[in-house]
This record gives structure tokens, sequence and C-alpha cells, in this order.
């Protein structure tokens, strides 16, 4: 009997004890009707072929591990970075189950959103009176100080008139006329989950500039984009804009809201950007948005109020913090401050400490287009390979633009951009030509397991680990962490390499 | 049953009270007919199984708009339950993106095969839809995908179309591309309409994906498959952590062959030779009650009810089973149970003391908030709240039979109401979801999500039971829920040695 009371085997064990075990293979062999072990491991070969590659990438229709999620899952999350703002999706219900499981599984945190809950009548009739009462419940039971309006695929079908709907239910008192209720269309057959980052936190935006009468100041917005290291991240942004002197709204800062602390309360709401200070964002004098591809329409709309604009692509890395910090000079006439260089030679001593260990080494990378980037971007500085770099939601523009930063370094010339494959074309690449280490998300570990390619879990969404979110990736400081999780991983490996029985090769204890 | 606590109905009923002042007229109506307490069972009711309470409130019913309900859709309960976990087959998430991508591999339906190659649960494929599908139709994207497939994983045995919303808003008739497709290949293709906006919650989705088993798999395959008289199939367990895999032992070890798992670790062969069974054993009544009926109908095979979850239950299941057969699967039946006495004892006295007298409440699916009660009953826990994401009446009427008068009931419940009665009621464990297991946790309330067993596992069986012990040891026991007061915050006087 492999269970006992002294030593409770879970999943992780229990299966591999010979009782299940033979069960396992009796249950195969009598009721299963499964092709023979010979021709299932002559098809595991082919499928990492190069043939099959051909195969794979000659694909048109069919979608197999996208790394990409839908518009609303980035509405939600722009807009829990606002001041208790509730997050109110219009349309079926399930859809919002989803994306609060998906949020809370990577932040290991609370996500508060709710649904107009429309079903078969709502999909004939309409769903008018779904956000009537949904909005006058969602008033009365979570007191909000702002709701914002998404939409679920259903709703966009169908074409549900937010803007009308909204007016409707104030007129029937679902929440008062003054109450603040932006919305944003965000239709999941259009883009990704960073197209409707950026369409919510525009409506966000028009909710609160629309008509304003503008007073330009000197602070700058910044929009840090859809990005599940915010809690992190942000915090370290925050940090560094201080340092500078910087007056600034970040608009959207999730950094509290996802990272509410242990102490007996549940807090729905915490932090976020004042609605006081988004209200005056509209006085600011630019717009800088640190992912591009994460803020096209919310750029435009900053622009037509004469402010000037800038984006970046998740400034990661030595050169890309640089980048950003100089824009902010320039914007704000604000030097950049002695501690920050600092920094700034801390992270490159460090790169020059462990050049050695990562210099040459090829990488695979994908995720959203602005962390791609970011990503081989810094691979690059480092000495390494970023060689196949590939973005579901990513666009032939965002391809070309990834060749230039290739071809900006020798060690770039053997990479190439994947726009808007999946990760079984990257299962192809990693197949027929590995590369060292993966870098991307948990959905990376079946593709770990099937190539034996390492995987460095660096971005949205990460289930299997925990709190790494909590700490930064931009700016110098956070290029130190990536810089040590690259390393660590990259020794594991070497030491993996020397564990091996039969002497004692390349199990150095000083690397 | 000897659950011989009580609940305090009165404390409760104010309770209710209390929680449903928050809500505006109309909704207040509405919600108040899904929150309750249990009440005395009837005594004069005859028949059918002993009642320790009546635990009826409305149920089913549509959520209300804007509350935070906790529940799915119907795609989820078709193609997160029933068939994702069928192994050999793919699933199309047939829609945009997002659907696939939120369920992608999240609800741990172990099984065994080489993933991409013959065996595809922990993928996600799908028609990705973009605006031109939406306008034009996805028919012909649809049949595309399919034969893509076809090429790129030779070894699936079938595929099934799970639908989200917009197919069924846009006229796409996929049951002609099934069609045409099965005809092309001879393999199997389900077209499945589970579009989210049907139905209230996930579990229309259950009956929709148990009417496609019906119309597009029993009785379609022509595979030669020899019966015994020992025959049995699972039925609506999902194997999640392993669950399936832990309850198959035992019935096989009174001498029972499994001929089918249904769904968890399944195969479209198993699906396909259910109706050959002498008995279809169901552990999800909700999910799968529809396909009993119909085998038993069609093909004149009964089914019963089981429950695997803790010792008592699962003594009462292993004879209850065994009824239907000769002596020697009652013999082993019994000898199954003495085998494993010694475990439960063990299990017992290690965990029982650490547990004993903890008040629990559950918030989850269709079946585990009546089914799992007496595992804790097994530990000494006490349930004191229990209720539904998507029960029917019937799922009510069977709560009745395992929790004690007094006890909170809630259907359908909303963040809100949940948040105050765990507030209210300070339990030392609740039993949620994911999106509930955060919020509790927050208030130094320790916490499992009873839908993937926080990642743990198995929970079915005698080696589900004693993962289970120590699962619920180590979530109320682990010192940390001793550390959310800073000590210079502390208002009481602190305590002096010398006293």
């Amino acid at each position: 009997m492999p269970q006992s009371a002294e030593k409770v085997l879970d999943h992780s064990l229990l299966f591999r004890e010979p009782e299940y075990k033979e069960m396992f293979a009796k249950k195969r062999a009598d009721m299963e009707n499964m092709p023979a072990t010979e021709k299932v491991q002559e098809t595991a070969d082919w499928t990492k072929s190069w043939e099959y590659r051909e195969k794979n990438f000659a694909r048109e229709s069919l979608s197999i591990n996208p790394a990409k999620a839908c518009q609303p899952l980035g509405a939600v999350f722009a807009a829990a970075g606002f001041e208790k703002t509730l997050s109110f999706v219009h349309g079926s219900q399930g859809c919002v189950a989803y994306y609060r499981s998906h949020l809370s599984r990577h932040f290991k945190e609370p996500c508060s959103a709710v649904s107009s809950s429309m079903t078969e009548d709502a999909a004939v009739f309409g769903g008018l009176n779904n956000m009537v009462e949904g909005l006058k419940n969602a008033y009365a039971l979570y007191s909000p100080k702002m709701i914002a309006v998404s939409t679920t695929c259903m709703a966009e079908v169908i074409g549900d008139d937010l803007q009308s709907f909204i007016i409707g239910a104030k007129d029937k008192e679902s929440v008062p006329q003054d109450f603040p209720v932006p919305y944003a269309h965000t239709p999941a057959f259009v883009g990704s989950h960073t197209t409707g980052y950026d369409n919510m936190l525009r409506g966000i935006l028009e909710g609160f500039w629309a008509n304003a009468e503008v007073t330009k100041n000197e602070t700058i917005n910044i929009v840090p984009g859809f990005d599940g290291f915010a809690v992190g991240n942000n915090r370290e942004l925050k940090r560094i804009l201080d340092l500078m002197g910087v007056e600034y709204t970040i608009l959207s800062d999730v950094s509290d809201q996802f990272d509410t602390p242990s102490d007996g309360e549940f807090r729905m709401y915490d932090g976020g950007t004042t609605l006081e200070a988004a209200k005056n964002a509209v006085n600011a004098k630019a717009t800088i948005s640190l992912q591009q591809y994460c803020s096209t329409k919310t750029l435009q709309y900053a622009k037509s109020f004469d402010q000037e604009t800038a984006s970046f692509h998740y400034p990661m890395g030595v050169a890309a913090t640089d980048e950003f910090l100089m824009k902010v000079s320039e914007i704000t006439g604000k030097e950049i401050p002695e501690e920050l260089r600092m920094e700034r030679g801390r992270l490159v001593d460090a790169m020059a400490d462990s050049q050695a260990t990562l210099h040459g080494k090829t990488y695979a990378i994908y995720g959203d287009p602005d962390f791609v980037y970011a990503m081989a971007r810094f691979v690059l500085e480092f000495g390494g390979e970023p060689r196949h770099c590939l973005a579901t939601n990513g666009t032939k523009p965002w391809a070309k633009k990834m060749q230039a930063l290739f071809d900006s370094s020798p060690f770039g010339a053997e990479c190439k951009a994947y726009p808007g494959n999946d990760l079984w074309h990257m299962r192809s690449l990693l197949a027929t030509e590995p590369t060292d280490f993966l870098i991307g998300n948990s959905h990376g570990k079946f593709l770990e397991r099937d190539t034996g390619v390492p995987l460095i879990r660096l971005t949205f969404p990460i289930f299997d680990r925990h709190h790494h979110h909590r700490f930064p990736v931009w700016g110098y400081q956070g290029g130190l962490r990536v810089l040590v999780t690259l390393l660590d991983k990259a020794f594991d490996a070497l030491d993996a390499a020397g564990l091996e029985p039969g002497g004692d090769i390349s199990f150095d204890l000083t690397r | 049953m000897s659950l011989d606590h009580k609940n305090d109905a009165e404390f409760h009923a104010n309770l209710i009270e209390e929680v449903l002042k928050a809500y505006p007229d109309k909704a207040q109506k509405k919600r108040s007919r899904h929150l309750s307490v249990a009440k005395p069972a009837d005594a004069s009711e005859e028949g059918g199984e002993q009642n320790l309470s009546e635990c009826a409130v409305k149920s089913n019913i549509k959520s209300i708009p804007g509350v935070m309900t906790i529940r799915g859709c119907a795609y989820a309960g078709s193609k997160g339950v029933v068939w994702g976990p069928v192994k050999d087959m793919v699933h199309i998430s047939h829609g945009p993106v997002g659907c696939g991508q939120y369920s992608w591999a999240q609800r741990r339906n172990y099984y065994t095969g080489t993933t991409g190659v013959d065996t595809f649960v922990t993928m996600q494929f799908t028609t990705d839809f973009q605006e031109r599908d939406i306008v034009f139709g996805g028919d012909k994207k649809l049949e595309k995908v399919i034969d893509e497939i076809n090429e790129l994983f030779p070894l699936a045995n079938g595929i099934s179309v799970q639908s989200e919303c917009p197919i069924g808003l846009i006229g796409d008739d996929i049951e002609a591309v099934a069609r045409k497709k099965k005809s092309e290949t001879g393999k199997t293709v389900v077209p499945v309409r589970c579009e989210g906006f049907r139905g209230v919650s996930q579990s229309l989705g259950h009956h929709i994906a148990n009417d496609t088993i019906r119309d597009w798999v029993l009785d379609k395959s022509e595979r030669e498959f020899e019966a015994t008289d020992y025959d049995v199939t699972i039925i609506g367990d999902y194997n999640i952590g392993g669950d399936a895999w832990a309850s198959r032992r035992l019935l096989e070890e009174m001498g029972l062959r499994v001929i089918g798992s249904w769904s968890g670790d399944g195969t479209l062969a198993e699906l396909e030779q259910a109706p050959k069974a002498k008995l279809n054993l169901i552990h999800c009544y909700r999910s799968m009650n529809y396909i009993c009926r119909h085998m038993e109908e069609k093909h004149g095979v009964p089914w019963t009810e089981y429950n695997l979850f803790g010792p008592t239950q699962i003594a009462q299941s292993l004879r209850h089973i065994a009824s239907y057969f000769d002596d020697t699967i009652k013999e082993g039946a019994e000898r199954v149970i003495a085998k494993y006495q010694p475990l439960v004892d063990a299990v017992i006295s290690k965990y029982k003391p650490r547990l004993e007298g903890k008040t629990v409440m559950l918030y989850v699916g269709g079946l585990r908030p009546r089914h799992i009660v007496n595992a804790y009953d097994d530990l000494g826990m006490e349930i004191v709240g229990t209720g539904y994401e998507f029960a029917h009446n019937d799922d009510y009427q069977r709560t009745g039979h395992y929790v004690k008068e007094g006890t909170l009931i809630y259907d359908d419940v909303t963040g809100y109401e949940l948040e105050k009665f765990i507030e209210q009621i300070r339990p030392n464990l609740v039993g949620s979801g994911i999106k509930e297991k955060y919020p509790v946790q927050k208030m130094g309330i320790p916490f499992r999500q009873m839908h993937s067993w926080d990642y743990s596992g198995p929970y079915h069986g005698y080696d589900g039971f004693a993962v289970f012990a120590r699962d619920m040891d180590l979530a109320i026991n682990n010192p940390v829920w001793d550390l959310f007061d800073a000590p210079w915050t502390k208002t009481e006087p602190l305590a002096v040695a010398a006293e």
C-alpha cells in the first residue's frame, strides 16, 4: 500500500508508485484504444522534425497555445489601477469569472469585477436592462468611486451601445448623474489584452478629460501598460521619478491593488491613481508610455490636448532605462541624479562581472511585443543572442522593428522575429533549432518539457512560481534582478551537467 | 451519520437579514430566495434516504447583474468540465482567444499520455476569431482548422467544437461542418453549442455536453468490445489531482472492471463503450446525471450515485456498489474496507486531534458542498455553512442528507454576501475557489481551494483521504495566521509571565 499517515503521498509521488503505474498500463492496454507505443514514439519524433516545422508554419487558421489573451482582461487590469474603481464588464458572466481567476492566479491576490450577466433573452432584446440593474446593484453593494465599463464579445456581436446604455441607466437613477462611469468597447475578436488596456485607459481619460478646460502645468503622465510585474515595476518607477524630483501621475497604477497586505482586513480597493489626479492629468505637459503597443489610442488622445507624447518598449536593461530617463529629463528639465548614475554603474558592473557566463548564450523569447523587444535588447547588451523572438499579438511593423534591433548588434545576426505566431510554432523552432534558454511565462513549461530548453519566467502570466512580480524588472535595479535570474538558470544548468556520477567534472565550487 | 454538533440557526437567520439590507429592493427580493438556514427534517417524509435537514432554496436561476456572482458559463461547463478532460480528442475553443486561454490547463485533469502527440488536454486549440470571422461567419475557418488538426495531430482520435458566445449569435452551422468532416475522415467530430450566454451557469453546459455525447458519440462506433459481468463505468469524476485513479484502484481491488472513466483520464473509446457496462457509477451527479438517465433508458444500464470522500462515505459507497453484484464483489468490498482500515485509523488518530471542533464554510460547484461534508466529519470538523454555484433543486434536496439543522445555506452567493457571512461567522476554514481564496486569507482565515484541491490531491478514496486530512491540517495549523497583527498594534495588555 503506497499511502501512509506517517508520510502522506500526494499526486507528486503517489502516482509514481508501482500499484498506480501498473493500473495505468492496464487501463491503456485494455480500455483506452490508444495507438501502440512505437507509433506514439515515431509520431512524437516526427513532431520535432523540420518536415513537421514546415507543416506547422504553413498553418493558416488554427491557433495552438497562443501567447495572448482577449481585450477585456486588459480593460479590467487598466481599471484596477484607479482609486476605488470597480470593473463592470457588460456581457456574459463567465468571462468575468475568467478574468478574475486569471489575474488572481498570477498576482496571488483578490481581483474584483462584476458582470452584467447577460443571457439568452438579453441576446435577443439587448442588454439595457442588465446595465440598468447591474450598475444599481454594483453601486449599492460595493461602494465604488468609479465604475469602469467594458464589454465581452457577446455584447459586441449584438451591438449594444455603451454610451446610450449608461446615459439610460443614469436616467433611471442606477447611479447618480455625476458619478463617473467611463466605458470602452473591448471586442475580444479585435487585438488582444494589450488593445483592451489601451481602449479602457483611453475611455477612462475621456471620461475625465472630455470638455475639460486645460491649464498646462509641469507634471508628466506615465502610462505603464499591461504588465504582470506592475507591482514591483510601478513602485520602482515611482522611486526613480521621486529621485529625479519629477511631478508625475501614473495613469493606472495597480501596484497596491494587486499587493494588499495580510493584516486581517480584506481591502477590495487599495491605492491606485486618484480620480482627482486622473482628472488633473489633462493639464500635464506630456504623456509618456512605457509600452508603445499598449497605448496607441491613449497617446493619440493625450496628443489631442497638446501634450507632448513619447513611448518606449518596456524600460528594461541599460540602454532602455537610459533612454527613458533622458526623455523624462528632457521633458521636465530635471537632471538625472548622481544616485541613478551609481545604480547604472552597479548594473553594468554586475554585467561585466558575469559576462563570461552569458556571452554567446542563445535565447528564445516570447510574450507581449513590448516585453519581447525589451528582453531581446537586454540580451543583446550582455552578448547573448535572442534567436527566436515571438509575439502572438505582435504585428508586421513590430517584426520590422525587431529586425532593426537585431541589425544593430553583431549578436543579432542569426535572430528572427515571429509576429502572430504561437507557442506550438515555438515548439517547432526549439525542436529544430534549440536555444540555450527560453524566456516567457508559465505556459512555457510545456515547451521546456517537450524540448528540454530551460524556461525562465519573466512575463505574465506566471501561475506556477510565486511572488516574482513583487520585484521590479524595470530600471537599473530591475535589470539587476533580471540579470541574476538569467545567471541563476545558467549556473543551475552548468551544475546539473556536473551532477552525473563518474568524476568531478564541471562541478566547480567557484564560478 | 454522526454529525453531532448543532448550528446556531437564529444567528444565521439574522445574518441573512443583515446582509440583504445592502441590496436595492428588487435585488433584495430576488436574493432572499437563495439564502436560508437548514430547517429540521420533515419526519413524516417517507421513502428515500433519511434527511438530517431541509435545505430548500431557489436555485438554477439567472444571476442578478452587477452583484459579483462567482459563477461561470456554459462553455466552462462543457469545455472546462465535461469534454476538456477527454484526452485523446482535440477540443477546439471556437471563437475569440480568451475563453480557451483562461481555461487552459487550469482544472488539473490528470491523464497519462504524450501531450501533443496522442493526448491533448493541457493544450489550447482555438479558432482565434477576428472581426472578419464575426462578419462573414466562421464555418469555413472551422473546416480549415479541423483539416489542420488532422494534419498536425494524426493520432488524435476525434475533435470537439466548443462554441463560444459569438457562434450562436452569428448563425454558424457547426453541425454541418461536423458532419462533413466526419464523413471525409471517419473521425468523430462533435459540435457543442455551449455558448456562454446560454443558461444561467456552468450547469447548462454540462447538460449540453451530455446531450452531444448522446447524439454524436454513443452507438456510433462499430469497434468490438467484449463485456464482462463486472463492468462498471466511472462517471462524473474529472480526475482532478488524480481523484479518479484513487477511486479506480478501490473498484478494481474489489473485483470490478472499470471500462470507462468519464471524463478524467478518459478516451473517446471509453465514452463509446460505456453502454456495455453493467452499472454506471456517478460521482458528480450534477454534471453527468443526464447521460446516465439516457443510458438507463436506451441501453438498460442502471446507475447509482456514490461518494468517495472520507472513510465513512467510502465504506458506505463500496458496500452500496457491491450490492448490485454477486458475493465475489460483496466480499471484495469488505476485503477492501478492511484492508484500508488501519490507514484510516492512522490518519484519523494523527489528524483528528488537530482538527476536532474546527468549523468550515464551503462554497463550491454542484456536488462537493454536500459530498465532502462527511470527510470533514470523519476528522471531527463541523460544517457551519455551505452553498453551490450551480446546483438545482435536486441537489439541495440531497444536501439535506448531509448537513445539520441550522447550517447556513447560500445559492449562487455574491461576493458581498460571502464576505459578510465569513466575516461574521469567522469559521476556522473556508473551502471555495481561486476568486475567493485571497479575500478570505486576507481576513486571517485559512482557506483551501476546493475546485482544484489547491494544487494538491487526490482527495478521493482512501489514498486521497490521507491527503485531504493533511491539507486541512496544514491550512488551519500553519503558524502564519498568528502573525497578522503587528505586536505594537495589539490592544489587549500583554500577558505577564509572573502571573
